[in-house]
């Protein structure tokens, strides 16, 4: 790590590297800056309390959306210290020019009451543990630096106490170090707009698995509309044929033969068909078209899916195929009698569990099929588990975000 | 029999019609569409209606619809439904007498299409064995008590065969048939039923749970 972006990075990096860096100096600046900040807001309210506890909650009532702005913004500034990467502001613009449009963007929206929370937490809790930090952190090399100043310590023992509290002295970056990073992450993500960048990165690569799914969408219509309707009219005809030749001739030996491979090739193209884009999916929605995969697996699967509406096609895709390919694995590999499949939507999250009696001890390497399909669900920004203990019983779910 | 059929697939449509009249029946029309579909039997009043699932405008279950909707106003009215996959949630509320339900593959055994097609016109249900076979594979508890030839049997049953029918498929005498199916409905608890039809609604609705 060459160039750390923030104290957290930097305080993972190599220790001679890191204490000679601007890092620790940073981060006491900034706890320092914290405290002066809460201890400043903590005699504010102290002051107004003389005046009378009710006076004092009504003024903290009434400003603590004003400073929450003022101090959100203080805030942010403020984190350049510990953090290179600016944290975005993440206040909407107001509709309408105006102080009372103004108003009514600020008050509605979380970012506004998000600051005043964060600043009623610095006030109250925070910055005594800036303080604190600096203090522990600093507690033991400055109790033996100041060895040479104690009345009655004896030089002789007071220098060479003095000369181990400079040694030690650079422990203390640690410490402090850490929980201004702790503290700026949660003041950035309590105050900053999410990471623009990331959500992008993370929207583009969901438009390619959409682009994606609407190309192979297009492969399996026509596949379906073309190749297959031939295939069937073709069967059709050899079927017909096969009526109108004499029984046991060679011919009729013949067109039974080309019959019996057209019916064939009908069949893996059906087959084909499934693995691009299963048609019952488009059409009816995930639990049709899991019960479709169901009941044609050699292992006896039951199927428990309750879903309130469709889901989004990237979803329903890849959550299709994970039990499609979790479904042949039972079936290769589990010696199970029988495996259930369930699916719910729990908190705009499409939960799927594949369970089955079998055996155990599934290895989640050597699936690569199921390796692509991790990524895929990935991509979703979903996640896959898998757990196989040897003597069973095997659980794969899936978890796949739809809001 | 007169047959109006309807399949949005120009080229199967038409392959449709040469085998319909391969086996002396009369197309009397074939549409494209659901609206015309419904048109086409108030205006030739076939014996039976053949009608794809999926069709134009929205291509989800217009041609399902439409045979449901011709049923109420013909009472009886054969209708045999062309579907591209397995839809266990018809399955339910389809099977009635005089409907049948074939995935479109099974157009291509040409002599079993039009044998469902004869079965289903005389008042039977047919189902095709790939629903059937998913059925069986839901329900397979139970079923472990029957034996493989019993379930054989079963298997045919549900797809609405005969005695006679599922005598000729097994090689079988028809006495051995309906020994093995007494033995069936006694292991199931299903009831006896003399009528053919009555068993398959009855195997179909234990099969369903």
């Amino acid at each position: 790590m060459h160039h750390p972006r923030n104290a957290l990075q930097a305080l993972a990096g190599r220790p001679l590297r890191f204490l000679w860096s601007a890092w620790p100096w940073r981060s006491l600046a900034y706890l320092l800056s914290g405290a002066v900040f809460g201890a400043a807001a903590a005699l504010a309210i102290s002051i107004a309390l003389t005046a009378g506890v009710v006076a004092a909650v009504a003024l903290a009532a009434v400003a603590v959306v004003p400073c929450g702005l003022v101090a959100g913004r203080f805030e942010r500034w403020r984190l350049r210290l510990v953090d290179r990467a600016p944290a975005a502001d993440p206040h909407e613009r107001p509709g309408a020019p105006g102080p009372r449009a103004w108003l009514r963007t600020r008050l509605r929206e979380q970012a506004t009451w998000r600051e005043a929370g964060y600043t009623l937490l610095s006030v109250l809790a925070l910055w005594w543990v800036d303080l604190g930090a600096i203090a522990i952190g600093g507690a033991v090399p400055g109790v033996l630096l100041s060895a040479p100043f104690q009345p009655d310590t004896p030089l002789s023992l007071g220098l060479p106490l003095a000369l181990a509290g400079a040694v030690i002295m650079p422990t203390a970056a640690y410490p402090i170090t850490a929980w201004a990073g702790a503290r700026a992450t949660m003041a950035r993500a309590l105050l900053g707009s999410p990471d623009p960048e990331l959500a992008e990165v993370v929207r583009s690569r969901a438009r390619l698995v959409d682009a994606f799914e609407i190309e192979r969408r297009r492969i399996e219509r026509d596949l379906h509309d073309g190749a297959q309707q031939r295939l069937v009219t073709l069967a059709l005809k050899l079927g017909m044929a096969r009526l109108d030749l004499e029984p046991g001739s060679p011919a009729a030996e013949r067109v039974a033969e080309a019959h019996e491979e057209a019916m064939q090739a009908l069949a893996e193209l059906r087959e084909l068909i499934r693995g691009v884009h299963p048609r019952i999916l488009t059409d009816l929605g995930l639990p049709e078209a899991v019960l479709d995969v169901a009941g044609r697996s050699p292992v006896p699967a039951e199927v428990d899916i309750v879903l309130p509406r469709r889901l989004p096609t990237a979803t329903e895709v890849t959550a299709y195929f994970v039990v499609s390919e979790a479904l042949a694995n039972v079936a290769k590999h589990s010696r199970a009698a029988r495996c259930l499949i369930r699916g719910r939507l729990t908190r705009e999250t499409l939960v799927m569990e594949i369970s089955d009696d079998g055996g155990g001890g599934a290895d989640p390497a050597s699936g690569t099929e199921l390796a692509g399909l991790a990524d895929r669900v990935a991509v979703l920004s979903g996640t896959m588990s898998l757990s196989s203990p040897a003597g069973g019983p095997t659980i794969l779910r899936v978890e796949i975000p739809c809001a | 029999m007169r047959v109006v059929l309807a399949e949005d697939a120009v080229l199967l449509r038409e392959g449709l019609v040469g085998l319909l009249e391969r086996f002396g029946h009369t197309v009397a029309a074939a549409v494209g569409d659901a609206p015309s579909l419904i048109a086409a039997v108030e205006e030739h009043g076939p014996d039976i209606v053949v009608t794809d699932v999926r069709m134009p405008p929205g291509f989800t279950d217009e041609g399902l619809r439409a045979a449901f909707t011709l049923r109420a106003g013909r009472p009886g009215l054969p209708v045999l439904i062309l579907s591209q996959y397995v839809q266990q949630a018809y399955v339910a509320e389809l099977m009635d007498a005089g409907v049948g339900y074939l995935l479109k593959d099974r157009i291509g055994h040409v002599r079993e299409f039009a044998d469902a097609l004869d079965r289903v016109a005389a008042g039977g249900t047919v189902v095709d064995p790939e629903v059937v076979r998913q059925l069986l594979t839901r329900r397979r508890d139970p079923l472990r008590r029957l034996t493989p030839r019993e379930r054989e049997v079963l298997a045919l049953i549900a797809e609405g065969r005969s005695n006679a029918a599922i005598a000729r498929t097994l090689v079988v005498t028809e006495a051995a048939v309906a020994k093995h199916i007494a033995s069936i409905l006694a292991k199931l608890d299903l009831p006896p039923a003399g009528d053919d039809h009555r068993r398959v609604l009855a195997v179909l609705a234990y099969l369903r749970g």
